[in-house]
């Protein structure tokens, strides 16, 4: 049992070196001097400096973080509305269909996501004059729609989870179903609701494929840019805005895992 | 939170907007239903009958660069359908090729991300609750950071002059560096990769429900704990496997990102060539019938992944 139980620590530690080791070689060569990414020449904060003078990775992110404001909102929307129906609605017409294609975009390759909607797009804009070109708005469409498959994961398990009694009490009370929804059901699922937004937002500031399907000359996002950058070779500002973007993850991760497990204590003194 | 501060704790704009969405009509479970229903319908289903239909419609040189597949002609309705794009996948060996390679790739990859996330979702399974909720933690981390960025952080890793060759060549164990990047090989690390947390979280989901007694029992009754492990947890955790598997064999078939910038000129996958068919040769009707056949190869994977997680979701 001893041997068996080193062999497995031993391949967990080398999976856990496989996980980390490329991003932790990506925070310390932000901070290297020298322009050849791998080979080290002092102590420098100089890519950052150059990373905020770069107009264009400026813009994109910009770009990015508007589109993944409103295509997390969004897609809560939906993926709320759609879990609950699911969940708290007895047999309807729809509830297959409905059932299916808020699951089918998890596992649908990205670039067959993206050319579908690129040319559904396209081919309303045919017939019916809209959505008038492609930018901003197309991506907050594609981003929403994937997006509330995720939400509807993390959404319909705290819905399985929650207490029916809360909102039958309401109900027995003489509430009304929507009130009930809004002032029991909301509030009882709304860490669920923060935790796929922040999924979402996530998954949207990092997509790349389906973005530049449905993106128009206007609209680069921030992945667009830094692909186009990476393809012609390794750029330690690149490395510099990686840093930024795992120091945030991190604290956000950290923040949550401190919050969830004071939470749990708070919950067992009581 | 007790039960009272939730009946009390309400949103404040909550009533509010219940109120006035039954003011404009808006209630009964119908419309409830339309919104999520019509949204997905739209903007994911439409989009692939929108595919199939070009897929069938012949490429032009104009703006959108295919022509209609139907059109009135004195009042007669003319439906041209062409078959031309499939005909002309299967005749170049060019995307049977890319087909299988995609398919051989992500089959393997899978394979190697068992093999390592096997052994990883086991040992936070077993760990105690504390340990276990730090592991799991880690293992979610890389996954909310970047997947461009931690693809990118491979080039420096394999590159001739990259980490791996700056060490091995330190150490004296090669003499010249070692030719890893734009290789199929660095799209194999590339997919384990990125997509190991696939495998890991469904695996550990199961193997943490995983009933403690069963072992024991074969333990008393004299099995070794390999014996064990083949006879009775293994196959207790195939549900799971089958899960992990399929969450990383569905998206690494299609997989772009990967292949563009860890793989060289002649890493043929199917993604890369419909983003190619697409992007440089503007031929929308073939993009269109590459897609549709990808989603004809992977509806078979796709159908297993629902059973298993249906039968995970039993097993809660």
């Amino acid at each position: 049992m001893g041997q068996q139980s080193r062999f497995l620590k031993i391949v967990a530690l080398l999976g856990f070196i496989f996980l980390y080791a490329p991003i932790v070689s990506l925070v310390i060569f932000s901070f290297n001097e020298s322009k050849l990414v791998t080979v080290w020449g002092g102590f420098s904060t100089k890519w950052y400096a150059e990373l905020f003078r770069d107009p264009q990775i400026l813009e994109a992110a910009w770009v990015s973080i508007k589109i993944a404001l409103i295509s997390a909102t969004l897609a809560i929307v939906i993926g709320t509305v759609g879990s609950f129906v699911l969940i708290r609605f007895k047999k309807f017409r729809t509830k297959g269909l409905l059932s299916m294609m808020i699951t089918a975009p998890l596992v649908m390759p990205e670039v067959i996501i993206g050319l579908s909607l690129l040319l559904l797009f396209v081919a309303m804009q045919g017939l019916i004059g809209w959505p008038g070109g492609r930018g901003m708005m197309t991506i907050i469409i594609a981003h929403s729609t994937f997006g509330a498959a995720y939400a509807a994961v993390v959404i319909q398990s705290r819905l399985v989870d929650m207490d029916l009694s809360i909102e039958e009490a309401a109900q027995d009370l003489g509430a009304k179903p929507v009130r009930v929804f809004f002032d029991v059901t909301l509030p009882v699922i709304a860490p669920a609701l923060l935790s796929g937004w922040l999924l979402v937002f996530t998954l949207s500031l990092d997509d790349l494929v389906i973005a530049s399907f449905v993106s128009g000359p206007g609209a680069s996002t921030l992945p667009m840019v830094v692909f186009s950058k990476v393809r012609l070779g390794v750029s330690p500002d690149v490395n510099a805005l990686a840093t930024i973007i795992i120091g945030i993850v991190s604290l956000g991760i950290i923040a949550a895992a401190l919050q969830i497990s004071r939470s749990k204590k708070h919950g067992a003194e009581r | 939170m007790s039960q009272e501060e939730t009946l009390n704790g309400k949103l404040p704009g909550g009533a509010f907007l219940g109120r006035a969405l039954h003011r404009i009509g808006l209630r009964g479970r119908g419309l409830v239903i339309a919104i999520p229903v019509l949204w997905l319908f739209l903007f994911f289903l439409l989009p692939f009958l929108v595919v199939a239909k070009i897929s069938l419609s012949e490429a032009a040189i104009a703006r959108p660069p295919y022509l209609p597949l139907w059109n009135w002609d004195d009042g007669f309705l003319n439906i041209t359908l062409n078959f031309g794009n499939y005909l002309f996948l299967f005749d170049d060996p060019l995307y049977l090729s890319a087909y299988i390679e995609s398919v051989k790739i992500a089959a393997v990859s899978t394979v190697i991300t068992l093999l390592v996330g096997y052994p990883m979702a086991y040992l936070i399974a077993r760990a105690a609750p504390d340990t276990r909720n730090i592991l799991l933690m880690l293992v979610i981390l890389p996954f909310w950071t970047s997947f461009l960025l931690r693809v990118y952080a491979w080039i420096g890793f394999l590159k001739g002059n990259g980490i791996i060759n700056n060490i091995l060549m330190k150490i004296g164990l090669i003499n010249e560096p070692l030719v890893m990047l734009q290789t199929d090989f660095a799209v194999y690390i590339g997919i384990v990769y990125t997509y190991l947390p696939f495998m890991i979280l469904p695996l550990f989901a199961n193997l943490v429900k995983l009933d403690q007694s069963y072992l024991e029992a074969s333990a008393d009754l004299g099995a070794r704990p390999v014996t064990t492990f083949f006879t009775v947890t293994l196959p207790l955790s195939a549900s799971g496997i089958i899960a992990g598997c399929m969450l990383v064999f569905i998206p690494a078939v299609g997989e772009f990102v990967i292949p563009a910038l860890l793989g060289g000129p002649d890493t043929l996958m199917i993604g890369r060539v419909l983003w190619n068919e697409f992007f440089s040769n503007r031929d929308w009707p073939i993009a269109s019938a590459v897609a549709i056949v990808m989603l004809v190869v992977l509806v078979i994977p796709i159908m297993l992944l629902r059973k298993a997680q249906a039968a995970e979701a039993e097993v809660q």
